[in-house]
């Protein structure tokens, strides 16, 4: 009986949770579209999710197409500069180049919003805006929600192109492909319907990045402990989210 | 209770947090023009009442009338009009990390009152230089500053609107007593120089009988005594006695693990 009721417990705070994070979300997404608006604040959140994110999801999309490359050829023993450019491509563009960028974000920026909003929370910095007639939700978190769907899908552009040169370049000097065929190669195999659902996949992603960094910002209590626990909670839950969300999206587009 | 025109009612005030209860049935009155100081133990429900007041939290029933207008249940764009008559210093001065001193000071005025960026800044000297603040601090961080320069800086952003009404959240913990003493009188000078209704919790009894004109006590989520500081010591009260002579004997009994 004690063991049910603690599934009882488990299955309603999970679902209080779902709610609230939900709340949370329309809130914000209201907030984001009704005046006023901090243009100030927006560029800065813009600069510290695209810009300052710009090298190491840049890094990792290069180690990415380069590694998905050398896999390939390895593993398809029929493979030419054509299969090799279309895995490349194709793996890069529709799933590599948003999840990564997006994991990567989430652990860059959605900690450091997370932990950013945490404190003032805990400083009663987040009650000082109210008591200066300033709507926490328009001034903290509608910036980073807009800088979030805004930002992604550049940096997944970038992250793609960046993979693609990766795979390049361990194609022409490692393979010794012919560096024409192979860009034409790339080119042929890049769809339209797998660019754009990467890019919807982004800004899915760059909400949801910036959704769970204040959020659980917004909500932490107790002190150090508090900010150091919501730090962890936007980084796990933005990364279990995004892969959720990458299934379903990708479920979307290309479920037959 | 009051001595002149009421500017905040409070009746019949409860909040509670799970099973609870911090405040009960609280009724509370501060007069126009009057400074209030709510004195009480840690944990009495100080800072609850004074965040009811103010709107951060939401009372579960009971009613809170600021200028004869009810604030509880006020939707939030109405609630922002309520909240431009009030300025307020937290207890840890609660100034903005990512701001510079001076736009900490100007905030209100740029982002309530609209007033441009200039002019703001020139504003905000002002109300840096009235707490004893020099110009050459404006540009600096508030974590470069010391505790004490840090409530000055968050009573001048709390003077800088010219509010009708301030509130003060333990404005002398965490300084020395000197300092402490300093803020105290910048508190009434600029309470005094603003025309304003103060209301101030704190359990420094050396602050609320500067600050005050009158005390009331809270215990146990009630206000218990109410009346002008110079009554306080013959208040007749036995937790007003014990609590200001800080007795470890008599009606308030603390829970103490051996």
């Amino acid at each position: 009986m004690r063991f049910l009721a603690s599934i009882g417990r488990a299955t309603i705070s999970t679902f209080a949770l779902i709610g609230q994070i939900t709340v949370f979300a329309v809130v914000g997404l209201y907030h984001c579209v009704r005046p006023p608006f901090y243009p100030r604040l927006i560029v800065q959140q813009m600069i510290e999710i695209g810009y300052y994110s710009l090298p190491v999801v840049g890094l990792t999309a290069i180690f990415t197409g380069a590694v998905l490359a050398l896999q390939s050829f390895n593993g398809f023993s029929f493979a030419g500069e054509a299969t090799i450019a279309n895995v490349v491509v194709w793996g890069i563009t529709r799933e590599l180049g948003p999840v990564l960028a997006g994991l990567m974000v989430a652990g860059r920026v959605g900690a450091a919003m997370a932990a950013e909003i945490g404190t003032m929370r805990v400083t009663e910095q987040i009650d000082a805006l109210t008591t200066l007639s300033t709507n926490p939700f328009k001034y903290l978190i509608a910036p980073r929600l807009i800088a979030g769907i805004a930002m992604l899908p550049l940096l997944v552009i970038l992250a793609d192109i960046i993979g693609v040169l990766g795979g390049f370049i361990v194609s022409i000097y490692d393979f010794g492909f012919n560096p024409t065929t192979y860009l034409k190669s790339t080119w042929d195999g890049l769809d339209a319907t797998g660019f754009i659902s990467g890019l919807v996949k982004a800004a899915v992603f760059g909400f949801l990045v910036a959704l769970m960094g204040t959020y659980h910002g917004y909500h932490s209590k107790g002190g150090a402990q508090g900010v150091g626990q919501a730090t962890t909670n936007a980084v796990v839950s933005a990364s279990i989210l995004l892969l959720l969300f990458n299934f379903i999206i990708t479920a979307l587009f290309f479920a037959t | 209770m009051t001595d002149g025109n009421p500017k905040i009612v409070v009746r019949g005030l409860c909040k509670s947090f799970g099973s609870n209860w911090v405040l009960r049935d609280l009724d509370l009155d501060v007069a126009e023009g009057q400074s209030l100081a709510v004195i009480g133990g840690s944990g009495t429900g100080k800072s609850v009442l004074i965040k009811c007041i103010i709107g951060l939290l939401e009372p579960d029933s009971g009613s809170i009338l600021v200028d004869g207008e009810e604030t509880v249940g006020l939707p939030p764009h109405e609630r922002e009009c309520i909240t431009r008559k009030f300025g307020m210093l937290f207890q840890g001065a609660a100034l903005f990390d990512s701001l510079p001193v001076w736009e900490n000071v100007a905030f209100g005025l740029v982002q309530s009152q609209g007033m441009a960026r200039l002019e703001a800044r020139t504003a905000a000297l002002e109300a840096m230089n009235l707490v004893g603040l020099d110009s050459d601090i404006a540009d600096r961080s508030p974590a470069e500053l010391s505790g004490g320069m840090q409530k000055r800086a968050g009573l001048a952003r709390a003077i800088a609107t010219r509010p009708d009404i301030l509130f003060f959240d333990e404005p002398t913990t965490g300084l020395d007593p000197i300092m402490g003493s300093v803020i105290d009188n910048l508190i009434v000078k600029s309470v005094r120089d603003l025309g304003a209704t103060a209301l101030t919790i704190t359990h420094d009894m050396a602050s609320a009988r500067r600050i005050a004109d009158n005390i009331a006590m809270i215990y146990e989520g009630r206000i218990v005594w109410h009346g002008p500081v110079a009554q306080i010591d013959r208040s007749e009260n036995d937790m007003v006695d014990q609590f200001i002579n800080g007795r470890s004997v008599g009606p308030i009994q603390l829970q103490v693990a051996v």
